[in-house]
């Protein structure tokens, strides 16, 4: 039995979509439609021409025909948005019944239930949500409470207009325009995605998160996210996406960027459960995203926990540059491919800074005929005096015609430096499986206990009601994968 | 009605003969032990009971509680309330004793259409079972047989069978590998299990099990069939005599 992807609805609502194709207008276009500054403007020029000149990486160990970007809309807004996000009682009830649909009431009571629909989920925590719909954020909940803490979160566009000082400092400053490929494409297209400012010495009062939803057809969703945290701040901030079910591949470039000043710590987790395709391989997300945080402050923190169980192909490395002194990074990630799906995810830690320390936890979960690649880069600078690294990745078959592939990288310039890598491979043996079944444990039931257990290292990382919702994830992601 | 009554039965593994044309059959409320030398088909006979992938049935039947079970998926005769004791159990890391135990209970009471337990009483049962076991708490937060030692992980075989309460015990040489104090504790566990409406089949090279375990029959099987049929005493016997002079 094939599990039905639950959020692969479509919600039907007049958008504003611009033709395919992509040229100078359609980046002059999007920062019309936003009424962008001159300077932000300029900023897509140059990311754009800088695009023109770059092509496409081809180093990663996953198979897609070349991309059309004539194909592509870059931008598509449901109409009734207007110009940009409203209060929540002028939202299109369209709009909130779709995220209701998905579990993400916008209404300020619940938390983001996320990516799998849990229809038992009692009282939740408050969380605060931005929700991006195709290239627009349509609402963002709890402003007012956060903003009371001194706490900004609102989208991207907004923060253009109403802290321009604080975008224009740190956008682009930890991933450059010319980074790569699709966070050159990002930079020049980007339409909408969060914002996040912590006072220094603030501890953010709840959870943020932002839920990223594609929903009409040929378009890409290209969003950036920019969170900061000053001295002695803490934010912990949670992102779910999902898709509708399509036979065509739709791209995803997101870019996100973290700064973390003295003492500062964020956490930011992902469940991805982007539409990974049917079962033979026809559509899915392309998720190729670059995340990136930087640990500007002494003995600041950044760290990534994600459970990536969707998209086509994932291409993401989410990463951590380690400037301050003793400043840690930590990379936790469980990605489960089944079917056609092809991930190559891992993460980079560049250590600059001395006594920086930074830990890898990365678990891949291959079944059916999917390829799972872990790439990793653990780089320590001669500047690094006592830099530390722990990097543990693990590898889980099940069945006989997955693939499981581990890319380690270390560069290590200072001798006084420590970097330590251990791997693993496993598969779900017979032998276990016929232990849980024994007991009266079906085989489904029994691969995903033991994949769940296999994750436990990373789940405990997330949120609670992140972590449930993961291994409910898992669950579903891995029906049809045994038998 | 009978409870268990193996028939004419065949297996083969990996293409060759295990078993050829075995019978057995169990009454509610008895022991019955089954010896034999090594690679005599005693283990085959304890998965095939269980529906373990790779043993073929080429021939015979398997009927428990009037039913056919030869071709059942082993959660579906584990359902049905048969429980295999292993002789190597095997470590499932990172899930937990109790979490790997509620999955098991939870299933069986589903199958049975009963109300699944609160997590207070499961644990409650649980604890009371570990206890009498002397078996340490802590162990059931420990991953599944992970890192436990010999006689840990055929403790925690007993544990699972005092919980999930089956109908039909087979003990694939549990006896093996365990100090006199590890087998008394698995012997009193077993006896305990012993009741009127079960049957307990044991699987064992030694005799020594059947000091503390009486068995009502004891079976002699080699080269895939049951040679000789007889009561407790026959346990001594072969205890004194060995193999050879049944089996040759």
């Amino acid at each position: 039995m094939q599990s039905e992807y639950s959020a692969g609805f479509t919600t039907d609502v007049e958008s504003e979509t611009l033709p395919p194709g992509l040229d100078e207008s359609v980046v002059r276009f999007i920062s019309q439609k936003k009424e962008e500054p001159e300077w932000l403007r300029d900023w897509r020029l140059e990311a754009y021409a800088g695009w023109r000149q770059m092509t496409p990486p081809e180093w990663a160990h996953v198979h897609f025909p070349p991309i059309n970007f004539e194909a592509i809309s870059y931008y598509s807004a449901p109409k009734s948005q207007g110009d940009g996000p409203k209060s929540l009682d002028e939202v299109d009830p369209e709009l909130l019944e779709t995220y209701e649909k998905l579990g993400i009431p916008l209404h300020e009571q619940e938390m983001l239930a996320g990516v799998v629909k849990d229809p038992d989920s009692v009282a939740r925590p408050r969380v605060a949500v931005d929700a991006v719909f195709d290239s627009v954020s349509i609402a963002t909940t709890f402003k007012d409470k956060l903003a009371e803490a001194g706490v900004i979160f609102c989208s991207i566009s907004e923060a253009v207009h109403e802290h321009p000082e604080l975008v224009q400092k740190y956008l682009g400053s930890v991933v450059p325009r010319r980074d790569n490929y699709y966070a050159a494409l990002n930079s020049a297209v980007f339409s909408d995605g969060s914002f996040v400012y912590i006072p220094k010495g603030v501890r953010c009062p709840m959870e943020l998160s932002t839920y990223f939803r594609i929903n009409a057809r040929n378009t890409g969703q290209f969003e950036r996210t920019l969170i900061i945290a000053e001295e002695g701040s803490y934010v912990s901030y949670l992102e779910g996406c999902t898709a509708p079910m399509r036979d065509e591949n739709q791209l995803h470039a997101a870019v996100v960027e973290l700064v973390a000043m003295d003492d500062a710590e964020i956490k930011y987790s992902t469940v991805q459960n982007w539409y990974p395709g049917d079962k033979d391989g026809k559509g899915g997300i392309y998720n190729f995203v670059t995340k990136r945080g930087a640990c500007i402050g002494k003995r600041s923190k950044i760290s990534w926990t994600q459970v990536e169980t969707g998209s086509a192909i994932t291409w993401k490395y989410p990463s951590v540059v380690l400037r301050g002194e003793s400043s840690v990074g930590e990379f936790y990630s469980v990605a489960l491919t089944n079917n056609y799906q092809q991930a190559d995810t891992g993460t980079k830690m560049i250590h600059m800074g001395p006594d920086t320390r930074s830990t890898i936890i990365s678990k891949g979960i291959s079944a059916g005929k999917s390829q799972n690649s872990y790439r990793g880069l653990v780089r320590t600078t001669p500047s690094a005096h006592g830099a530390r690294n722990y990097t543990q990745c693990d590898s889980l078959l099940i069945g006989g015609a997955s693939g499981a592939h581990t890319f380690p990288y270390i560069e290590s310039s200072n001798p006084s430096a420590i970097v330590e890598h251990e791997a693993t491979t496993s598969k779900v043996s017979d032998e276990q499986l016929f232990l849980c079944q024994q007991r009266g444990i079906d085989a489904e039931k029994a691969v995903s206990m033991i994949v769940n257990g296999f994750c436990k290292e990373v789940f405990r990382e997330l949120p609670m009601e992140f972590a449930v919702e993961a291994a409910k994830l898992l669950e579903v992601s891995l029906e049809g994968a045994v038998g | 009605m009978s409870f268990l009554e193996v028939r004419d039965l065949h297996v083969t593994v990996a293409e060759k003969e295990i078993l050829k044309g075995l019978n057995l059959r169990i009454e509610s409320g008895e022991v019955h032990a089954i010896m034999g030398p090594n690679g005599s088909g005693k283990s085959t006979l304890a998965s095939v009971l269980a529906g373990r992938p790779g043993f073929q049935i080429t021939g015979g039947s398997i009927s428990f509680l009037d039913q056919d079970i030869a071709h059942l998926e082993p959660d579906e005769i584990a359902h049905l309330g048969i429980f295999l004791a292993f002789q190597y159990p095997v470590e499932i890391p990172g899930v937990s004793n109790m979490e790997f135990l509620k999955a098991s209970v939870d299933s069986l009471h589903a199958a049975r259409g009963e109300q699944p337990l609160s997590t207070v009483e499961f644990m409650k049962a649980v604890r009371t079972v570990a206890t009498d076991l002397d078996l340490n708490p802590e162990f059931l937060k420990r991953g599944v047989n992970e890192g436990f030692s010999g006689g840990e992980k055929k403790r925690n075989e007993i544990l699972q069978l005092l919980l999930l309460q089956p109908r039909l015990a087979v003990l694939d040489e549990t006896d093996s590998g365990l100090d006199i104090d590890a087998l008394q504790v698995v012997a009193a566990g077993v006896n305990r299990f012993s009741a009127p409406g079960n049957a307990v089949l044991l699987i064992t090279h030694y005799q020594r099990l059947l000091n503390y375990i009486v068995p009502d029959a004891v079976h002699v099987l080699s080269q895939g069939q049951i040679v000789r049929s007889g009561g407790k005493e026959l346990a001594l016997e072969l205890e004194e005599k060995g193999y050879g002079w049944i089996t040759e």
